[in-house]
């Protein structure tokens, strides 16, 4: 059992890199295989290993079609936010963007969203000398790697979409963190946004 | 002391920053030790890198994963990464590449190593693109997954011609050293695999540049270390 244990350590670190969501059934099927037995067993003690060797917790975003994520376990230091790999820029873009989803109640149209980030001289149609192709990054990298979630508003015709925090974002990061971020960009109290403020000190 | 070393929140964090950057410089390496112990506040010493990776290795052996030091074959500079023990071929890379980009890069592996000096022409990996069993490549193609592997280190690049990164040396020294046994060339210095280096014309053997000039430092008439002959190359 041991042998399965690392086995699947090595199987989720690999698909974290990608921030490719775990299906269960992948687990089962790669790695567990004949030990369906002890699949709880085999999964606890991997998550226990993640997390004292690594630092990282195996979490189900999904407990309906058991689908898992890893999330950073380690305290945020200075100046990391979200992020754990070279990818600084993106995730600076993201942690902006939760932000104002945040600011706005949570939930924001899509035409609000492209129209902030505008004023960020981001644009939807034209290719970014940082992020390339904005509009695929935000509407299908994000959303693909659970930072965003995005549903369609019924009755809209064309199409509206709104966007709220996804699962992955919940976990790895918080209202008040976001919070203060704003605070600081600003120069102001956290205090300032009060309602914000009641929101986060509940989260 | 005595104790099995604990790991903390220090260790797991330049664990984690280490594997991100597929692979990190020594100096690197040290200011990120640096920056983990302060930010958990674990005690720090800054001559106590060493330890304070056998720490997380000693956690990492029943992975069957190691954080590897290594040296680079063109400044002679240390070089960290993590390497997985267990692999029998180049299974890291399997997740991120194609069939047929695998099938590529084995083969210019295959040039590489066979080769005089270490590396391989793209005029000729170009060429292997052709014959993949695969699927064939086109040239466009193939010299666009050229950049690919450069970007993410696997390969390195010099005036059109590729020999294979720090990286990949780090990684699948292993493989390679099993893999390619009657060919892949050994260090005379250092004993560790040499993909660029300068040999002996008379004996044969071979040396890393930085472990030959390190050596010829401060003599005027070269010679082998084997065989005694002069040193027929330049020595770098």
């Amino acid at each position: 059992i041991p042998r399965q244990v690392s086995e699947l350590v090595q199987f989720l670190l690999v698909k974290d890199q990608k921030k490719i969501p775990i299906k269960r059934a992948d687990m089962l099927k790669n790695i567990i295989r004949e030990y369906r037995d002890a699949y709880s067993e085999i999964v606890k003690r991997a998550d226990r290993t993640l997390q004292e060797v690594f630092g990282l917790q195996l979490v189900e975003i999904d407990t309906k079609r058991h689908i898992y994520i890893l999330i950073n376990n380690l305290p945020r230091a200075e100046g990391e936010y979200l992020c754990r790999g070279k990818e600084k820029e993106k995730m600076g873009l993201l942690l902006v963007i939760l932000s104002f989803i945040f600011m706005k109640g949570n939930s924001v149209k899509d035409s609000a969203l492209w129209e902030f980030l505008h004023l960020l001289r981001v644009y939807p149609g034209k290719q970014h000398s940082v992020f390339g192709d904005v509009r695929k990054l935000v509407t299908e990298e994000f959303v693909r790697q659970k930072y965003l979630e995005t549903t369609a508003i019924p009755l809209t015709d064309p199409p509206e979409f709104k966007y709220q925090w996804g699962p992955r974002a919940e976990k790895e990061t918080s209202k008040k963190d976001v919070l203060n971020f704003v605070a600081k960009m600003q120069g102001k109290d956290p205090t300032f946004w009060a309602s914000q403020y009641s929101e986060a000190q509940t989260n | 002391t005595l104790m099995a070393a604990q790991m903390t929140n220090a260790h797991r964090r330049f664990l984690q920053v280490l594997m991100s950057n597929g692979i990190t410089e020594g100096s690197e390496a040290r200011k990120l030790h640096q920056h983990c112990c302060e930010t958990d506040k674990v005690y720090y010493a800054h001559d106590k890198l060493d330890d304070f990776i056998s720490t997380i290795n000693s956690h990492l052996q029943p992975l069957f994963m190691q954080i590897r030091k290594g040296i680079s074959e063109d400044d002679g500079r240390a070089h960290y990464a993590v390497v997985n023990l267990a692999e029998t071929e180049v299974t890291k890379m399997a997740s991120d590449y194609t069939e047929i980009e695998l099938e590529l890069f084995r083969k210019t592996m295959d040039l590489i190593i066979l080769s005089e000096n270490g590396f391989a022409s793209s005029t000729d990996i170009l060429n292997l693109a052709d014959q993949l069993k695969t699927k064939k490549m086109k040239k466009k193609e193939a010299e666009q997954v050229l950049k690919v592997f450069v970007e993410d280190k696997w390969l390195s690049e010099k005036n059109g011609e590729y020999t294979l990164h720090t990286r990949c040396i780090i990684e699948m020294e292993q493989y390679i050293l099993s893999n390619y046994q009657d060919v892949a060339r050994k260090c005379n210095i250092c004993h560790s695999l040499a993909i660029q280096s300068q040999v002996c014309e008379s004996c044969g053997i071979g040396m890393h540049l930085p472990c030959v000039r390190k050596y010829f430092r401060g003599q005027t008439e070269p010679r082998c270390p084997k065989c005694n002959e002069f040193w027929s190359c330049d020595t770098p």
